[in-house]
């Protein structure tokens, strides 16, 4: 099977990553390979196989709703590349009416 | 005596430390000084931290003089940057995590810090531990302490070849798909992939949160069990570690397997298996069986389709966990007109070929029309895999495998290619898709470089592990033998 492009440029901004021509073109060769591989396990019968999503018996873990000390703001907000007043600063995403 | 003080095995260190025989600010030196010597060979290390390291070795010291020491105080480690530390950079081997700065340290860290262990460096690893020979950092590539030219695994080689050449004792990794075990195997080590729930991963930065597991690495099997006992167990801040009492794993190393039931798997016989290795595998093999070990021939019929199934699930829960790199809370940002347009450029220009590849390949298997017929089949097929174990488990204590199919490829063998680089963690991927603990260890030589034996096991069941592992090393020379540049320079 071979990648179309437009598949390609699809999920390329589902990930949101931005691909130079040159790496869309690289992308569409190397995963179509990849996918060539591992479609081998199209082969085996898995109709009444129940799906595996981690191996450990894991049960819902509760605790009691009381507030903790969480990391410090400060701290946290140390590594955001902009800041105002305590939060983040993101650039708008809705416009005004 | 700085050479005989980084030849010590962990073990050693912590009698002559304890009796005063050593200081930890000794030991520190001498490893800091082997590190001056070899690191601009190897590159081990993203990050040295010797400030830090020395005022925990002074601290290390005090505690032992008041009588107050552990297991692991003023022991030299290494830590796989992928582990947060509040004192050092963690970069993940990424350019998008630059300058990050963690609020605050893994379980792992704070359990080594609370015993005053000497941190001596951030080691190297593939981008957010994708790889399989370190190759894939954006802070450059490891070398192997045996053969400069060759790789040292990956994707914990900084710490794998820190160990082997004696810049620090033990070190940490982490193992998704056979990164703590390949990279020990290629550069001549022990290292220990523990089950799935067994080492709290608070702080280590997620790649594929179903597979992802702490282990460590060291010299000696005694040493490996002595920096899992450390960091072993249950921890309120993950909840997918597991509640359980953690053993004494030194209490394990009896040197006695006589009755032993060993699983060799037919499948674990695959084209492209040099020979030379699967020569040395046989060798290892027979030595078991004179310890009073019992082979016994099982089966584990799907193993050739558990590479095919990790890289479904392994890049699928990657695409999801690396979605939070967005420019917007920490590391690299890069600007544009939108908020879609600086996450293009952020993402685009941040991650590393292989990591865009693998979250392309995630992003795809997830994605509308695709789901069914890639993820929810490779869970399926997982399922398949750990039923294979279920079954062989109930006529074996334990499963012996090669680590890998060859010893250490060439630095750029393998980089154009990006199958022919997953196809070396052939015989690691199982244990991840499983759950199971496994270790590797050295078990001789083809081509003048480390051969490693691999061992799997019943999930929480290190200690037999441990055993098997601990009698073989104790019954051949490997583990005495050290690369020539450790010595030589």
């Amino acid at each position: 099977m071979r990648l179309s492009r437009e598949i390609v440029d699809h999920v390329a901004m589902l990930a949101r990553l931005g691909l130079s021509e040159e790496e869309r073109e690289r992308m569409r060769e190397q995963l179509s390979s990849i996918l060539e591989h591992v479609s081998r396990i199209q082969e085996l019968d898995t109709e009444a196989i129940p799906p595996t999503a981690q191996v450990i018996t894991l049960q819902n873990i509760w605790r009691e709703d009381e507030v903790r000390p969480s990391l410090p703001v400060e701290a946290v907000l140390a590594n955001a590349p902009e800041s105002d007043d305590g939060f983040f600063r993101v650039h708008a995403v809705l416009e005004q009416s | 005596m700085a050479s005989e003080l980084i030849r010590l095995s962990a073990g050693e260190a912590r009698r002559l430390l304890d009796r005063r025989e050593i200081s930890a600010v000794e030991l520190l030196d001498a490893h800091l000084a082997q590190i001056e010597r070899v690191e601009p060979h190897i590159h081990a290390f993203i990050t040295l931290t010797p400030e830090i390291a020395r005022r925990q070795a002074e601290a290390a010291d005090a505690r032992i003089a008041r009588g107050e020491g552990t297991l692991l105080t003023g022991i030299p480690i290494a830590l796989k940057d992928n582990l947060c530390t509040v004192d050092a950079p963690t970069t993940a081997g990424s350019r998008i995590l630059e300058g990050f700065r963690s609020p605050y340290d893994a379980t792992v860290v704070a359990r080594l810090r609370a015993q005053d262990a000497v941190f001596v460096g951030k080691a190297n690893t593939d981008e957010f531990a994708m790889g399989s020979s370190t190759e894939n950092s954006a802070y450059g590539p490891t070398r192997n302490p045996w053969d400069l030219e060759r790789v040292p695994g990956g994707s914990s080689g900084g710490s794998a070849a820190a160990v082997a050449v004696g810049e620090a004792m033990l070190a940490l990794g982490s193992d998704t798909g056979g990164s703590i075990r390949q990279p020990a195997g290629f550069c001549g080590i022990v290292g220990l992939k523990p089950t799935y729930g067994r080492v709290s991963r608070y702080g280590l930065i997620a790649f594929a949160s179903s597979l992802d597991q702490i282990g460590p690495f060291g010299r000696t099997v005694e040493d490996v069990a002595l920096l899992l006992q450390v960091i072993a167990g249950h921890d309120p801040a993950d909840s997918t570690s597991v509640d359980l009492p953690v053993p004494d794993y030194r209490a394990a190393l009896t040197g006695d397997i006589r009755g032993l039931r060993i699983g060799i798997p037919a499948e674990y016989r695959v084209p492209g298996m040099d020979p030379a290795v699967e020569e040395v595998i046989e060798e290892a093999l027979r030595t078991l069986q004179e310890l009073g070990a019992e082979l016994v021939p099982v089966s584990l019929p799907h193993t050739e389709y558990a590479l095919a199934t990790y890289y479904i699930i392994a890049p699928s829960e990657a695409s999801a966990n690396l979605a939070r790199y967005d420019g917007v809370k920490y590391g690299l940002s890069l600007p544009g007109e939108t908020l879609l347009e600086r996450y293009l450029r952020t993402r685009g220009e941040g991650f590393g070929p292989e990591v865009k590849r693998r979250i392309m390949l995630g992003t795809y298997a997830l994605s509308a029309g695709y789901y069914d017929a890639y993820y929810v089949k490779a869970q399926k097929v997982r399922t398949l895999i750990k039923r294979d174990f279920d079954q062989a488990f109930e006529r074996v204590d334990v499963i012996a495998a090669p680590t890998s199919p060859t010893v250490a490829f060439r630095l750029g063998e393998r980089t154009a290619d990006p199958l022919q680089m997953y196809l070396s963690d052939v015989f690691t991927i199982p244990a991840n898709m499983a759950g199971l603990p496994a270790i590797a260890v050295p078990c001789g030589f083809a081509h003048g470089l480390p051969v490693s034996l691999q061992f799997m096991g019943r999930p929480f069941d290190e200690p037999t592990l441990l055993r098997v592992a601990h009698a073989y090393e104790q019954a051949t020379p490997w583990h005495t033998m050290w690369p020539a540049l450790a010595a030589q320079v």
